[in-house]
């Protein structure tokens, strides 16, 4: 029996939690999400370097929330992404029974965020190289070539919005681009419309997106979506020195204000 | 008609694209674009991979594209003009390449859309399209068109069926008189095949996983099963994917874009999977939690198609469950509702 099996059946068994999101194997070779309730469903958990989704936003999933205590196999885009959540007030400390996969194959549990804040400030959580490659290559492109870029990305979207619903961060009760009274984006599929829908969501990402890459991984039509927000990362801490989904108490940059805020953008 | 068997050499495939094009058929066909496959307009053979085993989309668009003009309208004093798009200005278009289940979809469809009132936009369109399938010679895990009712080689659906039985021969079967229509464009292309031919032994084993009418029976008793639809769907996030790549998956929205003077009125695709897609105005979701939108997208397709026009809304082609961000296999999902007892 694994570590991990172990474990959350200990925590099962003792009423501490009464579901736990882990990964099991799924269809071909991929892996996915799983919703442990019972002794028996924990075999089917399992870890390794292929469990690479980020959990998180399944903690605002309201038939999962109402599971009862939730416990979490959290990578390091999933605590990321709590820290954040849990600056916008989304979820509390306590509320969640984290769990953490070490290098060496053990797990450690934080006993609360600022457990996981430490842990956070003491590690990498950078873009991936190529990634970072790819971003490089964008900003050395001319405004028309950049243009071009995305446009020709954009003619693939089918807006099915499965950036937006795996995204941990896009948990708005009515998304803007839901919104019909005035509608501010165009609903259909079409170049407007595309290209409205993917910059509002990349600007309402802006300073909050911890590069999880789960926007691009669930795109159907392999749209690479997460260079839009990752690009914003740097601007937003070169500006106001804020990282997204390291505190768990962080003030959002782009929602406040401040009398000694700079003003060199006014025009 | 009777089915007529013709062999085509596949040296002269290019020159079938080149005879359409030159005829001034439009011809829409799977292009590699990175890692996905659209269905897109080609002017010759390099440009379609026949090689995939599925395009990303389906072959729907093809009559219900993502985004379709219905009507032009201006605003007068007193009243508003209105110009429907006019369905008899579509042009006559080939589909080419497509897979079986991607043909027999638009059976599907045709059911949808031909029920009363008709839609005439889809229904012109599809009139004025001429289905050339390519059996399938592989599948994958994803695939399961034999069990709900289609094949490898199923020529539903399609007008022409190409076969590859040899490194230089195509199989062509003529399926229908439009079909048959089309090829009198390549006549001199085909030779007579023999009618002996095994075309079984060409195409990918596709292993019946579920008994259909099973699965239809249980789904349209498991209405009220609340837990199996909860546990099924407990990953599911809310996306459209999997509708927006489905061949048979029709539902569309109406949007207006205009300015004071005038508009175009937009049919667009739609998804159950939307948590929008049932919210009344008062606010009231009558589908309030993802679990009961699979079930409306599990029970349209096995139980009410079925009931109410005779077909499975599904062809088995595996799209949604590749397209899928959180991996919901609808063939696991399927089959374990075979396997449910009903009490």
């Amino acid at each position: 029996m694994s570590d991990l099996i172990k474990k959350v059946t200990q925590l099962l068994n003792d009423k501490t939690i009464d579901v736990f999101i882990g990964y099991e194997k799924g269809s071909a070779d991929r892996i996915r999400a799983t919703f442990t309730r019972t002794v028996e469903q924990t075999a089917k958990l399992i870890f390794n370097e292929s469990c690479t989704q980020n959990l998180a936003g399944y903690l605002l999933k309201h038939e999962i929330k109402r599971l009862g205590k939730i416990g979490i196999l959290a990578n390091v885009s999933a605590l990321r992404s709590m820290m954040q959540l849990a600056s916008e007030f989304q979820i509390k400390n306590g509320e969640v029974l984290v769990l953490f996969a070490n290098p060496d194959g053990s797990f450690t549990e934080f006993i609360d965020f600022h457990a996981i804040e430490d842990y956070l400030a003491t590690t990498d959580v950078g873009i991936k190289s190529e990634e970072q490659e790819m971003i490089t290559r964008l900003a050395a492109m001319s405004v028309k070539e950049r243009w071009n870029f995305w446009n020709t990305e954009f003619e693939k979207c089918i807006k099915c919005y499965a950036c937006r619903a795996a995204c941990p961060m896009c948990y708005c009760h009515r998304c803007t681009t839901d919104v019909n009274q005035p509608q501010w984006i165009p609903v259909a599929s079409h170049e407007r419309g595309n290209l409205d829908y993917h910059l509002m969501r990349a600007m309402h990402l802006a300073g909050r997106c911890v590069n999880c890459g789960e926007c691009a991984n669930a795109c159907p039509m392999d749209i690479p979506l997460n260079l839009l927000t990752y690009q914003l990362i740097e601007p937003i801490k070169a500006t106001f020195g804020a990282t997204a989904g390291m505190k768990a108490d962080a003030v959002y940059a782009l929602s406040t204000y401040k009398p000694d805020d700079k003003e060199n953008f006014i025009i | 008609m009777e089915k007529e068997l013709k062999i085509l050499k596949y040296n002269d495939l290019s020159k079938l694209i080149e005879r359409f094009r030159s005829q001034g058929y439009p011809v829409l066909a799977p292009v590699r674009k990175g890692k996905v496959v659209e269905i897109e307009q080609v002017e010759s053979l390099d440009a379609i991979a026949l090689d995939v085993l599925l395009s990303t989309q389906s072959a729907k668009k093809a009559a219900f594209p993502k985004v379709e003009k219905v009507l032009d309208f201006t605003f007068g004093k007193t009243d508003v003009k209105q110009v429907p798009v006019n369905p008899e200005a579509y042009k006559e278009t080939i589909l080419f390449g497509v897979r079986p289940c991607d043909a027999s979809g638009f059976k599907a469809l045709d059911a949808i859309f031909g029920e009363t009132p008709k839609d005439e936009l889809y229904l012109k369109k599809k009139e004025k399209t001429t289905i050339i399938s390519f059996s399938c010679p592989t599948a994958d895990e994803y695939c399961f068109c034999t069990s709900v009712g289609g094949g490898p080689g199923n020529t539903a659906g399609s007008d022409l069926q190409f076969t590859g039985i040899s490194k230089d021969e195509i199989l062509i079967e003529i399926l229908t008189e439009k079909g048959a229509k089309l090829s009198t464009i390549f006549a001199d292309l085909l030779t007579d095949a023999k009618t002996d031919i095994d075309k079984s032994k060409f195409l990918a084993d596709v292993n019946v996983v579920f008994n259909v009418d099973s699965v239809v029976e249980k789904t349209t008793a498991s209405f009220n099963n609340t837990a199996m639809w909860l546990e099924q769907s407990l990953r599911c996030i809310g996306c459209g994917a999997c509708a927006f790549v489905c061949p048979t998956c029709a539902c569309f929205d109406f949007q207006d874009e205009q300015n004071t003077k005038k508009g175009v009125r937009l049919r667009l695709w739609d998804s159950c999977g939307f948590s929008l897609f049932t919210l009344h105005t008062s606010g009231h979701n009558p589908r309030e939690v993802q679990s009961q939108r699979w079930r409306q997208r599990i029970m349209h397709k096995f139980a009410y198609m079925p009931e109410q026009l005779h077909v499975v809304g599904c062809e088995g082609c595996g799209r949604c469950s590749r397209a899928c961000p959180v991996d919901m296999n609808i063939k696991e999902h399927l089959t374990s509702i075979g396997e449910t007892v009903i009490v």
